[in-house]
């Protein structure tokens, strides 16, 4: 699946977006970052509140390429920088983690499509 | 008349780095010779002979009360009055140094002030130590000689193509510095990309290193990180000046913190650093002592 699905299908707010075409393969929902960097995959989308610039880093470390935030979490400049720097995409949302969360799993479970309202 | 020449405002990042690293505590003479307000200055004028030191703190028990200088003992030669008690002729206007603060502030106290010493007194207002420019430029130039020494052995690797021998890098970590923390391992990461490794190697040395470096922002004084490079591994060590972990086996718990709450709300303090180091190195190795400090080592084999 494609990272345009993200703001094409669900409308999520592009913060910072290097290329439409970032493949996303799963989702990973967490805020503590060990947590992350410890059991999230590559290439998968990270779901969080954490709009912080250490999230980019360790999103960059271990070839996170999309961070989703949620609950219109801001992302201050520091977070919008890094994530330039490492060609990562942002996007926000008023979704919350969950939602945020279920949604992309029905996204990924139907290679993209929207088999329900949403 | 500068006493120590340098810009404490914006100096190279390496000279800044060092004077907000070093702490007053690290640098002052804490071997202290004192007298009591009822000294004569003839007593301090032999001590200050026998000691070669050229100032003496006041003091009731650890409380300092004022301070005599050589100029003061000349002055008293002078006017005769070299057998009176110190109480009468101590110079009560006193400017002192707080233990706890980085050496940049003293640097620009010997600037601002024609003083030659400073007294330095810890939280409790208690007496500690003396600190003079000769502390600071000495210890400057011992710094500075370990910063060149560093910089020449990764300079003097950087031509090397291919890992043909070991490698060294030195990364300095300052004690809740978010803002530089995960330089070193982003840098140790792109060397092992610049190498062509296997992404899988590249993702546990990068894990590894991460959670040490953040480790020594979150819970340490602050210290540093080596990264060794030879052909078939790299070992990561992360080793700091304190305050040493009581509990080494709770710390290698998952979901074992000891972060406060702001450090969580920047989204660390999980619980999970060491055990993701343990889980991704080939090799581990954890000491920590409550008064050196803590050295954790972490090899990744690269083939």
């Amino acid at each position: 699946m494609k990272s345009n699905i993200l703001s094409k299908t669900l409308h999520y707010t592009q913060i910072y977006v290097p290329d439409q075409e970032i493949e996303i393969s799963s989702g990973y929902t967490s805020d503590l970052l060990s947590d992350v960097m410890g059991n999230a995959q590559e290439n998968c989308a990270l779901i969080t509140i954490q709009g912080h610039k250490n999230t980019v880093a360790v999103a960059s470390l271990i070839g996170i390429r999309t961070i989703i935030l949620c609950n219109n979490r801001k992302a201050p400049e520091e977070m919008i920088a890094a994530a330039k720097e490492h060609a990562i995409a942002l996007y926000s949302t008023a979704d919350t983690q969950f939602t945020a969360s279920w949604k992309l799993a029905h996204l990924l479970e139907h290679n993209g499509e929207l088999k329900r309202n949403i | 008349m500068k006493s120590i020449p340098i810009n404490t405002d914006n100096p190279p990042t390496v000279i800044l780095e060092l004077i907000y690293r070093l702490k007053v505590k690290e640098v002052m003479s804490s071997s202290l010779f004192t007298a009591e307000k009822t000294t004569s200055l003839r007593t301090i004028q032999k001590l200050m002979r026998r000691e070669s030191i050229t100032g003496v703190p006041i003091v009731q028990g650890k409380r300092i009360l004022g301070i005599v200088s050589m100029d003061d003992i000349i002055q008293a030669l002078d006017h005769g009055h070299i057998e009176e008690p110190a109480e009468n002729f101590m110079s009560r206007n006193l400017i002192v140094l707080e233990d706890d603060m980085p050496i940049s502030f003293a640097i620009s106290y010997f600037d601002k002030y024609s003083y030659h010493r400073f007294p330095v007194l810890n939280k409790k207002q208690e007496l500690v130590g003396m600190i003079t420019p000769r502390d600071i430029a000495s210890r400057l130039l011992l710094e500075f000689n370990r910063e060149i020494d560093s910089i020449e052995r990764i300079s003097s690797h950087d031509s090397v193509v291919g890992i043909k021998e070991t490698r060294v890098r030195k990364f300095t970590v300052r004690k809740h510095d978010f803002e530089n923390a995960g330089y070193a391992s982003t840098e140790i990461k792109k060397y092992l990309k610049s190498m062509n490794y296997e992404s899988a190697l590249i993702r546990k040395a990068s894990i590894a290193s991460y959670e040490l470096e953040i480790n020594l922002a979150v819970h340490s004084a602050g210290g540093e990180m080596i990264a060794e490079f030879t052909e078939n591994k790299l070992v990561i060590t992360a080793k700091d000046s304190g305050p040493g972990i009581p509990d080494i086996e709770k710390a290698l718990t998952e979901g074992f913190s000891t972060a406060n709450s702001w450090i969580r709300t920047l989204g660390f303090g999980a619980g999970m650093g060491l055990p993701n180091v343990q889980r991704v190195a080939d090799d581990f190795s954890i000491t920590s002592d409550l008064d050196t400090g803590t050295t954790v080592t972490a090899a990744i084999y690269l083939k």
